[in-house]
C-alpha cells in the first residue's frame, strides 16, 4: 500500500469529521423542516473520504445519491448539496470546472453513465478517470450488468465503487443476490474486482489508487466493493427498527471508521484532545456557514422551470411560462 | 356504489348509504385490504415488489401481508423493476395471479421493456394461448415535496400502448374495490395510487370484499353548470373547486373517471351534453396528455351540443419541479375556476 505521511492521514481524519458534522446537521435541519428528504451518510465516511484521496484533480466523480461527503470533497459546495436536497434545481448547478455529475435518483443508472465518462476521456484522450458510485442494491438492476461489461469490452477508463452498506432500505444483501461477494461480479465481464474492508479508510485508498492508476494506465476498468454500514436509517422517510436488528446497529456502531481511525492516529502519537476540540469546532463553523449560505440563497423563481428545459425555448413553452408569471403577479 | 363520504356536497348523496358493516380507512390502507382478502379468497395471487414484506411497502401498503401469507406470497424482490415485472409476466401465464409494486411511478422506466414488450401483449400474440392476468400497483402524482423522480404522472404513456387497463382511484371506496376488480381481472392492469392522498382523509368502506367495475366512471358531485373531469387526486381537488363555485352559484359536476383504459364515455358525454362545457384537470403534463383524448372524444360526440371550447388544466410541459417550485406547477382550485369562468364568458 502507498505510504501516507502523517498529514493526508490528518487530512482523511479531518475529511470524515466534516461529514459527520453536516450528515448531523441535515437531519436537524430535517426535522425542522428545513430540508427534505435527506439520505444519511453515517457510517460511510472512510469509503468516501479513501476515494476522494486517491482521486486526481480532473477526474470525474458520477455518484448515485447517498455520495455527498465525496462530492463536497470534489468541490461541491456543500451549500449546494443541501439546497438539492432541500428541492431547489440550482442545488445541482455547480461551477464548470466541478467535474461531478448531478445526484442519480434512478437506482443503478449512474453505472453506465460512468462507462460512458470513461469511454469519452479515452476517445479524448483525456488522461483523467471516471469514478463511479453506487449501492449494494443498485447491483440488482439491469444497468450496473450493462455498464460493467460495455466499460469492459471498450477498456473506459472507469472506476466503479460499490458503497456495499449491507441494505437497500429493508432488503439485506443475502435477500438481493447469492453470490458470496459483490466484487465477484467482476469477473463475468471480464474486469478485476476488489472487496476491500469499506470502514478502513486506508484499504479503501490504497484499492482505489491502484484502480485509478490503473484506468488512467489505460489498462480498463475496475470493481470494487467497499464492505460498509449505514449506520442511519435508508432516508428520514424511513425507520429502519422496522426491519433491521437493534444488536446488528450496535455492532457496526462498535465499527464506526471515525473512531476506528480516531483509535490509530492516538496509537501512532498523530493525535491529541486539543486538536479534537479544534477541529470540531472547525467543521461546526464550516457546516453553520454553509447552512447560512443555504439560507441567502434568493427564492427560485418559478418561471426557472421553464427555463432550463431547451438551449432555445420553444414557443408552447413560451406561452405556458408567461401564463404562470401573470399568474405569480396577479 | 359509492360509501358515505364520497358523494360530493352536502345533501348531494348520489347512492344510498348500504347497510353493511364498515370500517374507516385510508386509501392505502384500503388497498391493503383488497390485497389481503383477495389472497385469502385466491391462493394463487402473490404480492411481489420492492420492500413490500418485511417492511410492509414504504407506504405501508403491503403492511402485515407477509407475516399473514409468508415469504413465498409475499416476495421482497432483488433491487431490479425489469426483473419484477418480467417475472410477473412469467408467473402471470403459468397460472399465478402476481400484484406487482413499482415503489413510485419514476421507477417504472426499467420494466417498460417487460410492460410494453410483453406484459401488454402476451394474450394478442398468442391469440389468447398465454395470457397476463396481472396487477402493476404503482403510487403516482406529485404534492409530497418528495426528492427527484417521485412525483410523476406519466399515465398518458400506458394508455397510448394497447393491452393495458389503467385503473386510477380518488377515494378509499374505490381503491378497495377497483383493486378487487383489478386482481380478478384477466388482462394487465396498472393500478395508479394518489400518493398525495394516500393517508389524508378516511372514509367507511365496506369490510368485505367487493369489486368496483373496471370501466365505469363514478359521478363524484352533480351539477348542471359545467362537467369536470378528472381522475385521483384531482378529483378532490375538483371537488373544492366546485364547492367554491358553488357559492357564486355556479353548479359544477364532477366526473371522476376511475378508469381510463377503458373509457366510460357514456357517463362522460351524457354530462358534457347536460351542462355543455367541459374542464378536464390532470396534473401530467399538457401536451398529448389525456386530456387531449377526452377533448377530443367530447369533441367527437357532443361538439354541437357545447357552449364553449372544453379547457384543460393541466402540469406543464416541464420537467416536475423540485419541492420549492411544486406548487406552481400543480393544478390549483384558482386554474379549475379560472378555466370554468373562461367557459361560462365565451
Ligand atoms: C430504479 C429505482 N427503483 C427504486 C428506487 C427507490 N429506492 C431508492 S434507494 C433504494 C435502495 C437502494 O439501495 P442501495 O443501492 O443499496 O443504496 P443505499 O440506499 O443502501 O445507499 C430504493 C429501492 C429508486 N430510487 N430507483
Ligand atoms: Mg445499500
Amino acid at each position: 500500500m502507498p505510504e501516507l505521511d502523517p498529514s493526508r492521514v490528518r487530512d482523511l481524519y479531518r475529511d470524515m469529521i466534516m461529514m459527520r458534522a453536516f450528515d448531523d446537521k441535515a437531519l436537524k435541519l430535517q426535522r425542522q423542516g428545513r430540508m427534505g428528504t435527506w439520505p444519511p451518510i453515517k457510517g460511510q465516511e472512510a469509503v468516501q473520504a479513501g476515494v476522494a484521496m486517491a482521486m486526481g484533480e480532473d477526474d470525474w466523480l458520477i455518484p448515485a445519491f447517498r455520495e455527498h461527503g465525496v462530492m463536497v470533497l470534489r468541490g461541491v459546495p456543500l451549500h449546494l448539496v443541501y439546497a438539492y436536497w432541500a428541492g431547489d434545481e440550482r442545488g445541482s448547478s455547480y461551477s464548470e470546472d466541478v467535474r461531478c455529475f448531478p445526484v442519480a435518483v434512478p437506482v443503478g443508472s449512474q453505472w453506465q453513465h460512468g462507462a460512458g465518462v470513461g469511454l469519452s476521456l479515452k476517445l479524448s484522450g483525456d488522461d483523467a478517470v471516471a469514478v463511479t458510485f453506487g449501492g449494494d442494491g443498485s447491483t440488482s438492476e439491469g444497468d450496473f450488468h450493462e455498464g460493467l461489461n460495455c466499460a469492459g469490452v471498450f477498456d473506459a477508463r472507469t472506476v466503479f465503487v460499490i458503497q456495499n452498506n449491507q441494505w437497500a432500505i429493508s432488503v439485506p444483501l443475502h435477500q438481493q443476490t447469492r453470490a458470496e461477494t459483490l466484487a465477484q461480479k467482476a469477473h463475468a465481464y471480464g474486469i478485476p474486482g476488489i472487496q476491500v474492508d469499506g470502514n478502513d479508510v486506508f484499504a479503501v485508498y490504497a484499492a482505489a489508487d491502484e484502480a485509478i492508476q490503473r484506468a488512467r494506465r489505460g489498462e480498463g476498468p475496475t470493481l470494487i466493493e467497499a464492505v460498509t454500514y449505514r449506520l442511519g436509517d435508508h432516508t428520514t422517510a424511513d425507520d429502519a427498527s422496522r426491519y433491521r436488528a437493534e444488536e446488528e446497529l450496535k455492532e457496526w456502531e462498535g465499527k464506526d471508521p471515525i473512531l476506528r481511525l480516531r483509535r490509530y492516529l492516538e496509537q501512532k502519537g498523530l493525535w491529541v484532545e486539543d486538536q479534537e476540540v479544534v477541529l470540531q469546532e472547525e467543521a461546526h463553523k464550516w457546516v453553520d456557514d454553509q447552512v447560512k449560505a443555504l439560507e441567502e440563497m434568493p427564492p427560485q423563481a418559478p418561471e426557472e422551470m421553464f427555463t432550463s428545459m431547451y438551449a432555445e425555448m420553444p414557443p408552447h413553452l413560451s406561452e405556458q411560462m408567461q401564463s404562470l408569471v401573470e399568474e405569480v403577479r396577479s | 356504489m359509492s360509501a358515505p363520504g364520497s358523494q360530493g356536497a352536502e345533501g348531494r348523496a348520489l347512492h344510498a348509504v348500504p347497510e353493511v358493516a364498515t370500517e374507516k380507512l385510508t386509501i392505502a390502507q384500503a388497498v391493503r385490504d383488497a390485497m389481503l382478502l383477495e389472497m385469502e379468497r385466491d391462493e394463487k395471487v402473490l404480492v411481489l415488489g420492492e420492500d413490500v414484506g418485511v417492511d410492509g411497502g414504504v407506504f405501508r401498503a403491503t403492511d402485515g401481508l407477509i407475516e399473514r401469507f409468508g415469504s413465498d406470497r409475499v416476495i421482497d424482490m432483488p433491487l431490479a423493476e425489469s426483473s419484477i415485472i418480467g417475472m410477473s409476466v412469467g408467473l402471470a401465464a403459468t397460472g399465478f395471479r402476481p400484484v406487482a409494486e413499482i415503489q413510485f411511478m419514476g421507477f417504472v422506466y426499467p420494466a417498460i421493456n417487460q410492460l410494453f414488450g410483453h406484459a401488454a401483449r402476451m394474450r394478442n400474440r398468442t391469440r389468447g394461448r398465454l395470457t397476463c392476468p396481472m396487477v402493476v400497483r404503482m403510487p403516482y402524482g406529485g404534492g409530497i415535496h418528495p426528492p427527484e423522480h417521485h412525483s410523476e404522472s406519466y399515465e398518458a404513456l400506458f394508455l397510448n400502448t394497447p393491452g393495458f387497463k389503467v385503473v386510477i382511484p380518488s377515494n378509499p371506496h374505490d381503491a378497495k374495490g377497483l383493486l378487487t376488480a383489478a386482481i380478478r381481472d384477466e388482462d394487465p392492469v396498472l393500478f395508479m395510487e394518489p400518493k398525495r392522498i394516500y393517508r389524508a382523509f378516511r372514509e367507511a368502506v365496506p369490510a368485505d370484499s367487493f369489486a368496483v367495475p373496471i370501466g365505469k366512471a363514478h359521478i363524484a358531485r352533480t351539477g348542471t353548470d359545467v362537467t369536470l373531469i378528472a381522475w385521483g387526486s384531482m378529483v378532490r381537488l375538483c371537488l373544492d373547486a366546485a364547492e367554491v363555485m358553488a357559492r357564486e352559484a355556479i353548479d359544477a359536476e364532477v366526473v371522476d373517471l376511475r378508469t381510463l383504459n377503458p373509457l366510460d364515455r357514456e357517463t362522460m358525454i351524457e354530462s358534457v351534453v347536460k351542462t355543455g362545457r367541459a374542464v378536464v384537470v390532470h396534473e401530467a403534463p399538457r401536451t398529448a396528455g389525456f386530456g387531449a383524448e377526452i377533448v377530443t372524444q367530447i369533441n367527437e360526440h357532443a361538439l354541437l351540443q357545447l357552449e364553449a371550447p372544453v379547457q384543460r388544466v393541466t402540469g406543464f410541459d416541464v420537467i416536475f419541479p423540485l419541492a420549492h417550485n411544486e406548487k406552481h406547477y400543480l393544478p390549483s382550485r384558482e386554474r379549475i375556476v379560472a378555466a370554468v369562468q373562461s367557459t361560462l364568458h365565451f
